[in-house]
């Protein structure tokens, strides 16, 4: 382990000191560990962790909290928006953000997340889709492409049994109470630091009381989709790109 | 001057609510409580005490922010009837879970299923042995009046806060609806947030002097720890059980017959225990007030004067199996009851009672 190598003037990368030191329990290559040092940085370099607030999803990243050293609700499944609600409207000067995944955020949660939005909630909502409920095994997710295979779609998406994948996101952009809705990724460099900049400038919305943000990052779910890191980064590039691409949807 | 108002149970709620402190209140429109969303918004409290009123897109978006809201350790509440109820039991146990204080008020109608819009009291199982998952206990207030709807809402907020327990408030639409005299509480201002980070420590309000990490969390993976979590929250029940029981007693000195009823149903009893005395029969009225925790060892101690126990309730008897529990054998118990939305009258619970012996 001697490695000269790692030694104090060759650091490039620290990480937050809001990313607490508890082994993360997400498979290698999945993308919320990614997102979580992001979110981390943000709160920090904003000097904002004596603000801050979030909320925790039900899905792979329940446990947030124990990473992110921030103040934290833990919600059930998908009303994380209600939560939030409160909670901004409660302590209108603290940073209030939920993270979901896509199963939380526009199945079972989908009422929540289109009404806080429509109401124009000074939250940030960070929006981790993966096309997969990858917490409880790989089930299919409204955002699961058509054709992909997932554990209760094992012969692959069939639009006549399971409907359209959902674009939540171009609905909520949709709406008057969104100020800002952008989906980005973190598979490159150049994708994280895109990502770093969309959410910090969701929380510094929220701050300013412009409405409700929506940070979509589409993510890959190594293990749900059954493929290497580097074939899940791959794969998604060539096949959530052209059904989700990237970009701002709206910012005003 | 004293603050006396005549006005419906519901409009006592929402006043009561605005007078107590209280921070927060999200609520879906549903007969018959409507009038508490509305009072709130008439009022608009906002502009007076800074109480936040939300009109929710659901009854299941409501609790839910009730769950945000307590977890800032702020006043907040709810309030719905039975199908609405329905849909909050899963943040209700959410809330029991994460050993949060809140207030939530069910003016209940008849079921089951979208059912009837008339009073009725068919949620004392519901609220008292559960409702939602998981193994846990409300405080459940019963009011019998426009004043103890006003009086219970403070009542409610101090036992929730007291013990982390939420509490609810389980009345009916006759209640809700009637109108009577009362008198409002006296104005107790809203907690500051240093007030708030003293009193519930716990409470999220950012890492705010770079206080710890606070988490608000019904999860817990390792089972031990989830076990002492549950076994903890159990020794609260067991204060709570040994602390605060309520209930209150009509002509039982001498009774020889006792009718226990809650609510609406205590109030029609009571004039039912009335027209008995002038027929020369010692009846007696226990009106338990708090639900859980339940007056066991009170009735219990009945048993060596009377002869039988009546109960009486708007629902096909649930209170009952409580009071059978309490007695255990030693006197007849026998309950009768009216469904459907109709409310019994005093006469009606007369010859109940008659058939008894
Ligand atoms: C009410 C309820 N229904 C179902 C579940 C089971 N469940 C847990 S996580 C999850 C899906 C998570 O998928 P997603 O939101 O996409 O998050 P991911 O794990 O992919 O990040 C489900 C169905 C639950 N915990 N609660
Ligand atoms: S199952 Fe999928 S979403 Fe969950 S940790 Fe693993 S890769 Fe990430
Ligand atoms: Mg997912």
């Amino acid at each position: 382990m001697n490695n000269p190598i790692i030694a104090p003037e060759n650091l490039v990368y620290e990480k937050s000191k809001l990313i607490k030191d508890n082994v993360m329990h997400y498979c290698p290559g999945c993308s919320h560990g990614t997102v979580h040092h992001i979110i981390a940085e943000v709160i920090e370099e904003m000097g904002m962790e004596d603000k801050a607030m979030g909320v925790a999803p039900v899905g792979c990243a329940v446990f947030i909290y124990k990473y992110i050293d921030v103040d934290f609700a833990e919600s059930a499944h998908g009303r994380a928006p209600a939560l939030a609600t409160a909670m901004k409207r409660l302590r209108p000067d603290k940073l209030v953000f939920t993270y979901q995944g896509d199963g939380d955020l526009a199945a079972i949660g989908t009422a929540e997340t289109i009404h806080a939005c429509n109401r124009g909630e000074n939250i940030a909502i960070i929006f981790i889709n993966n096309g997969i409920y990858g917490m409880t095994g790989g089930q299919m997710a409204p955002t699961t492409l058509n054709a992909m295979k997932t554990s209760t779609c094992p012969y692959g998406r069939n639009v006549a049994l399971n409907g359209y994948p959902l674009k939540i996101t171009n609905l909520l952009a949709e709406l008057e109470g969104t100020c800002y809705v952008t989906r980005q990724s973190v598979h490159t460099a150049v994708a994280v630091k895109k990502t770093k900049k969309a959410i910090r400038k969701a929380f510094e919305n929220s701050m300013e009381g412009k409405g409700t943000s929506i940070v979509e990052v589409v993510s890959t779910c190594n293990s749900g989709w059954k493929m290497s890191p580097v074939q899940a980064n791959r794969w998604m590039v060539e096949n959530m790109f052209p059904f989700f691409p990237l970009g701002d949807l709206k910012d005003k | 001057m004293e603050d006396i108002h005549l006005m419906k149970g519901n409009e006592a709620i929402a006043h009561a609510a605005i007078r107590c402190g209280c921070d927060g209140y999200f609520g879906y429109p549903i007969t018959p409580q409507s009038e508490i969303l509305e009072t709130l918004m008439e009022e608009q409290p906002w502009d007076s005490t800074g109480m936040v009123c939300l009109q929710a897109e659901s009854e299941v978006a409501a609790i839910n922010m009730v769950f945000g809201g307590a977890s800032c350790g702020k006043k907040v509440m709810t309030s719905s009837s039975s199908p609405g109820v329905s849909l909050k039991q899963e943040g209700i146990s959410y809330l029991c879970g994460a050993d949060l204080p809140c207030l939530i008020v069910n003016v209940m109608r008849g079921g089951p299923g979208l059912g009837t819009i008339q009073p009725s009291q068919s949620d004392y199982f519901q609220s008292t042995k559960g409702g939602g998952h998981g193994d846990y206990h409300l405080i459940v207030l019963a009011p019998n009046s426009v004043q103890e709807m006003a009086d219970f809402v403070d009542l409610g907020f101090d036992l929730s806060f007291k013990y982390r327990i939420p509490a609810l408030i389980l009345t009916d639409g006759v209640i809700g609806q009637m109108m009577e005299k009362l008198r409002l509480p006296a104005f107790k201002p809203r907690a500051t947030d240093e007030e708030i980070a003293a009193k519930c420590p716990w409470s999220l309000s950012g890492r705010t002097n770079k206080r710890p990490q606070n988490i608000i969390s019904s999860l817990e993976l390792d089972p031990a720890i989830m076990e002492k979590r549950n076994l903890e929250r159990h020794e609260r029940y067991r204060k709570v059980e040994a602390a605060e029981v309520r209930y209150d007693t009509f002509m039982c000195d001498d009774a020889e017959f006792l009718i226990v009823a809650f609510g609406c149903a205590a109030r029609i009893c009571q004039k039912s225990v009335e027209l008995l005395r002038e027929q020369g029969i010692k009846a007696g009225l226990l009106r338990p007030i708090t639900l859980w925790p339940f007056p066991y060892k009170a009735i219990e101690g009945y048993c060596r004067q009377v002869r039988s126990i009546l109960t009486v309730e708007l629902n096909a008897g649930q209170m009952v199996e409580d009071v059978r529990l309490a007695v255990e054998g030693k006197v007849p118990v026998s309950h009768y009851g009216r469904m459907g939305g109709i409310v019994p009258a005093p006469e009606e619970i007369v010859e109940a009672l008659k058939k008894n012996f």
